[in-house]
């Protein structure tokens, strides 16, 4: 068993469209993640179960969740003299509201895409009379990866490496969007590799405060189809967390993961792109890892230029399709992105772009 | 972003640091966030770290989950 190829059945998403089509209750689901988003606009789910469900891509996307403020002070960092700013790929191209990593990278500072931040500690003691700051973008799947380097970075007693922590907690996010008042989603698909951390155990409240069932999915077309499925099946039933994704996910978690994380990182609030400051939805670094904390510097940041159009908050809270932005399309495109939800391959916009092109017009 | 694969781990060395097979090549991977992986265990791979443990039982009963409701279309 390899674990992917085994998941992708046609016969299995065929009958599973048909026994999804039979029971037409006209629901709307909302999935978190972002590779969720992608996964569905590839196989073309979303028309393929229109109208009897609606699906609608939540804030699962962390470079999309991202606000402006902190790409511009990830900017800023990135521009003082001595530093080394390591960053995944996904974040480069961000637009905040002076340009983006890249473009601080054509104006002499230096950027490096890593694929581990781990990579970001061996460029650390390569270049040992730089600053390397790791720009931690990512929720609870990536924290712990973060956190578990930081501890490295202490055994190995490396003094020139920082974290600049904008991660961020999905739960939190979840417990925002429900409890706003037009919200009107039936039912979550909750993201697999959040949750492989923190553990299906960590929505409870969404079914017991709020009434809505939710189902832990993983990411072949067939895990979302069957989890479609079991959420119609909930419509009717005592709202709970299911997990169809079971091969990977626990009630409880990664338990060992998630002390790492916790080790390094605390709650703090933090700033989402469409929900903005929320309580305790972000992870700062410790006062016991204070030194490793890039986010303490003091950076000037040139206050935020006007308005650019971008819709992206409200299409990262579900309450647009990125068609309805003015922009989708026309001055808004891959190679010419305006906001993150189509800089990001997983951002909403860039999947809708990509795959359905009849909602291009 | 939040992006894992699933991996082989095919040796197991010192110090959390183990190597997983992928398509053919050997990859570095750290095993500090795991608890109890052993070589031949199949984990799911993030930016260089191991952050679980693909449960083989659990993945039998989805595909078989699967496969029946394939042929009960099948039949019908
Ligand atoms: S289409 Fe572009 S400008 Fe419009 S919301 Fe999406 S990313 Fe923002």
């Amino acid at each position: 068993m390899k674990y992917v190829d085994e998941f992708r059945l046609p016969g299995t998403a065929r009958s599973l469209v048909r026994k999804i089509r039979e029971l037409g209750t006209g629901a709307t689901f909302m999935e978190v993640c972002g590779t969720h988003t992608m996964a569905i606009s590839k196989a073309g789910l979303g028309p393929m179960l229109s109208p009897q469900v609606e699906l609608i891509s939540g804030p699962g996307c962390p470079v999309c969740v991202t606000s402006d403020m902190d790409i511009d002070t990830a900017v800023a960092v990135a521009h003082m003299p001595g530093v080394i700013l390591a960053t995944f790929g996904d974040m480069v191209k961000v637009p905040g509201s002076h340009g983006s990593l890249s473009d601080a990278s054509a104006e002499g500072a230096t950027v490096k895409v890593v694929y581990s931040p781990l990579e970001a500690l061996d460029l650390a003691r390569s270049e040992s009379d730089s600053e390397v700051v790791f720009l931690g973008i990512g929720f609870e799947t990536t924290a712990p990866v973060v956190a578990a380097t930081i501890l490295e970075a202490r055994k190995r007693e490396l003094r020139n490496f920082f974290v600049l922590s904008f991660h961020k907690l999905v739960p939190p996010a979840l417990r925002a969007l429900a409890a706003t008042e037009d919200f009107s989603v039936d039912g979550f698909i909750l993201p697999g590799h959040v949750s492989a951390v923190i553990g299906s155990r960590a929505y409870s409240f969404l079914p017991s405060e709020f009434g809505i069932p939710c189902v832990v999915a993983g990411f072949e077309a067939t895990d979302i189809l069957q989890s479609v499925f079991r959420l119609m099946q909930a419509l009717t039933a005592r709202p709970s967390v299911a997990i169809e994704y079971s091969r990977v996910v626990r009630p409880e978690g990664n338990q060992k993961a998630l002390s790492v994380m916790y080790e390094v990182f605390e709650p703090v609030d933090a700033e989402w792109r469409g929900l903005f400051r929320l309580p305790a939805s972000g992870l700062g670094l410790k006062e016991e890892y204070r030194e490793y904390d890039a986010g303490a510097w003091p950076v000037e940041i040139p206050p935020a230029t006007g308005d650019k159009g971008c819709r992206c908050g409200e299409v990262l809270c579900g309450k647009i399709k990125p068609s309805l932005c003015g922009l989708f399309g026309g001055a808004c495109t891959p190679d010419n992105p305006v906001g993150p939800c189509m800089v990001s391959t997983e951002g909403t916009c860039a999947s809708y772009f990509l795959y359905s092109y009849d909602e291009v017009d | 972003m939040c992006l894992a694969v699933p991996a082989e781990v095919v040796e197991i060395l010192q110090n959390d640091v183990a190597f997983i097979d992928v398509g053919g090549l050997r990859k570095k991977i750290n095993l500090s966030l795991v608890e109890g992986v052993q070589t031949g265990d199949f984990v799911l791979v993030h930016a260089g770290f191991a952050i679980e443990i693909i449960d083989e039982e659990e993945a039998r009963k989805t595909m078989e989950l699967f496969e029946e409701l394939a042929c009960l279309d099948e039949i019908r």
